[in-house]
């Protein structure tokens, strides 16, 4: 059997850039896993020690201390008992509040060292510590590090071997507070040091009557950048590499397989008046790729470009501190923004951060409120794509219906459902001008990942339509559902075809809707019907984890149900 | 008086936390706690949360929550 890995364990306050330390430390060999069993994720990844021995690397989740009071601090204190040695990530800029947690974590009896990080912040803040000083006065190994230039990492790993387990008295909680205190006035000097423009941002972004103008703008301009990236990159890049370059290609193929036939309809599609349409023919080769790379892929880029930026420089929290008590009306409180906005680019990761939400009412309402009414960016872009050719007001009014959904939802979730919405209590971190480097790796990660995810179940999409069509289910398929359809939403039978490819991607649903000649009305129906009815399955497959079998039944009812009465609305109103 | 009644910019010390252990646990954690020095940044209309800052940390709390800290300047 192979020789168990010695574990080193992250561990530090929420926000201090572990993560950042994490990625130096293992390098390309980060490999994000979910934890088993409980609902706190965390990453585990692997490094070489100086001596070449491998060891395994886990990002634990940040914690203030060791109460018992979160999950999150529950997985953590599971966690350092099977630790080989702790790295304490600290943040130099907070040096007090910090430390607390640095005092209970060397009472553990591992091994540990103390990674002072954002180091580089100190000096223009006008904080000095002395090092020396504060190893002296902890009795535990202190490196000043800067996780995003990687500055002192690798003195960092030659200490990790040096490392010995020592015995601390344990101190009582307000020993602990009375400890900080003490070695933070031997240690730490503070400069007087001037406002800086940064600082002054801070001061706008959180104050009554400024801060809710400044999100608006901030909002504003996010959509403007995304919107105007997205359409560059479709019009000078994607379009005329399909068009130019695949296009050629694929009408060549196309006569070789004779226009027609079982292989050509699966590869290239069926040719709509004699040519190949990329948006309608519905091929794997044609639609099959055009949809993720060309239609979807740029809003992709361009919206995790933005998300980047605003979570690099640290303003979703204060948007949360906004809005929370607009959100308190629909039964959730501020924090339940973040995964809201994650879900526009993919309601999967979205689910994922349902997390961040403790109580079991504000995950189900935020859970549902998220399948019905926030769609992702690969629907938005496809509903760009489809909508806008008929004029701009019709996209607008579908996500008009789609947002007031959510409030009227909401409202109803509120007053209906048991219980009221937790407090917040949250750290707001201070602006941090975001690193390029930082910002287009985390650009790189979310852009690979979504075509490793999604591309393989568009093509599955495209391939089961051609399926469906071919061996005539959706015949059958459209004699049973048709009633419901055109009686009560007034679209054609055909639909059924894309509601059923909604489960499995959202995008070439909305896809589908173009071959079928709707009228406006309809198309808007449609649209807001695949968008509110049902998540995709991978949304699915984590919101059954994160709510339970019982609430994802309620959950899905409240969704059936909404999609049936919004619809025929629609079909009546519009 | 409580820190919700604290006007925007003034400084107090926190004399008191009322309510359970569940809250004052939550608020140890981010530094507050009796006998250590407040900062009230702002607080937000229709009962929005309230913006300290505590030692070098700015924390939104609840307004919920903001009343049931006692504060003395």
């Amino acid at each position: 059997m192979e020789k168990k890995k010695k574990q080193i364990l992250l561990m530090g306050n929420p926000n201090v850039g572990k993560s950042a330390i994490f990625s130096r430390l293992t390098g390309a060999r980060v490999t994000i896993s979910n934890y088993p069993g409980t609902t706190v994720g965390f990453a585990q990844g692997q490094m070489k020690l100086p001596d070449g021995e491998r060891a395994m690397i886990i990002d634990v989740p940040g914690v203030y201390n060791m109460f018992p009071i979160s999950k999150a601090e529950e997985v953590a204190c599971e966690m350092v008992e099977s630790g080989d040695i702790i790295v304490n990530v600290v943040d130099a800029t907070n040096l007090e509040r910090n430390l607390f947690l640095t005092l209970e974590l060397r009472e553990k009896g591992v091994p540990m060292i103390v990674a002072l990080n954002m180091w580089d912040e100190t000096k223009h803040k006008g904080i000095e510590i002395d090092i020396e000083k504060l190893e002296e006065e902890l009795g535990v190994s202190v490196v000043p590090t800067c996780g995003l230039t990687s500055e002192g990492i690798k003195e960092l790993v030659e200490r990790l071997e040096t490392l010995k387990a020592k015995n601390f008295n344990k101190l009582k909680r307000s020993e602990k507070w009375e400890e900080t205190g003490r070695v933070v006035t031997k240690v730490q000097v503070l400069h007087h040091h001037h406002h800086t423009l940064v600082e002054r941002l801070e001061d706008i972004s959180t104050s009554p009557g400024l801060g809710l103008p400044f999100a608006a703008l901030v909002i504003f301009v996010s959509f403007s950048i995304i919107r105007f990236v997205g359409e560059g990159l479709i019009g000078y890049v994607c379009e005329p590499v399909f068009n130019d370059l695949w296009l050629p290609v694929m009408e060549k193929l196309s006569n070789l397989l004779g226009a027609s036939g079982f292989l050509h309809d699966i590869l290239i599609g069926k040719l709509i008046d004699g040519q190949i349409d990329f948006g309608a023919s519905f091929g794997l080769l044609t639609t099959g790729l055009y949809v993720p790379f060309a239609a979807v892929l740029p809003y992709i880029v361009s919206f995790y470009l933005v998300l980047g930026l605003l979570e690099d420089w640290g303003y979703l929290p204060r948007l949360a501190t906004q809005v929370d008590n607009l959100m308190h009306k629909i039964g959730l409180h501020g924090y339940a923004i973040v995964p809201m906005i994650l879900g526009l680019g993919c309601n999967v990761p979205g689910a994922m951060a349902l997390r961040l939400l403790e109580n079991r009412r504000e995950k189900f309402i935020a859970a549902t409120l998220m399948a019905i009414t926030v769609p992702c960016m690969a629907q938005i872009a496809m509903i760009i794509g489809l909508v806008g050719q008929r004029g701009g007001r019709y996209v607008a009014l579908i996500f008009g219906i789609l947002f007031a959904l959510f409030v009227i939802k909401g409202l109803l979730m509120n007053r209906f459902m048991k219980g009221s919405s937790p407090e917040i209590l949250w750290e707001i971190p201070p602006y941090r001008i975001p690193k390029p480097k930082a910002v287009f790796k985390k650009l790189w990660m979310r852009v690979t990942e979504f075509i490793k995810e999604a591309v393989p179940f568009v093509l599955i999409g495209v391939f089961v339509v051609n399926l469906l069509y071919i061996f005539h289910i959706i015949d059958f398929l459209s004699a049973v559902f048709g009633p419901i359809l055109t009686g009560l939403w007034g679209l054609p039978e055909d639909t059924i075809s894309a509601l059923l490819i909604g489960f499995l991607r959202k995008d070439v649903a909305v896809g589908m809707l173009g071959p079928l000649n709707l009228t406006t009305k309809q198309l808007i129906t449609a649209c807001v019907v695949l968008a509110v009815y049902f998540p995709c399955v991978a949304t699915f497959i984590i919101l059954v984890r994160e709510l339970g079998v019982r609430d994802m039944i309620k959950s899905a009812c409240i969704m059936l149900l909404t999609a049936i009465t919004v619809g025929a609305l629609l079909n009546f109103l519009l | 008086m409580y820190l919700t009644e604290l006007r925007n910019g003034q400084t107090a010390v926190v004399k008191d936390i009322e309510g359970g252990g569940g809250a004052k646990d939550r608020l140890e954690s981010l530094g507050i706690m009796p006998e250590k020095k407040i900062t009230k940044i702002s607080s937000h209309f229709w009962g929005g949360p309230v913006t300290v800052m505590i030692g070098k940390t700015k924390v939104a709390i609840g307004h919920g929550m903001a009343k049931k800290i006692i504060v003395e300047n």
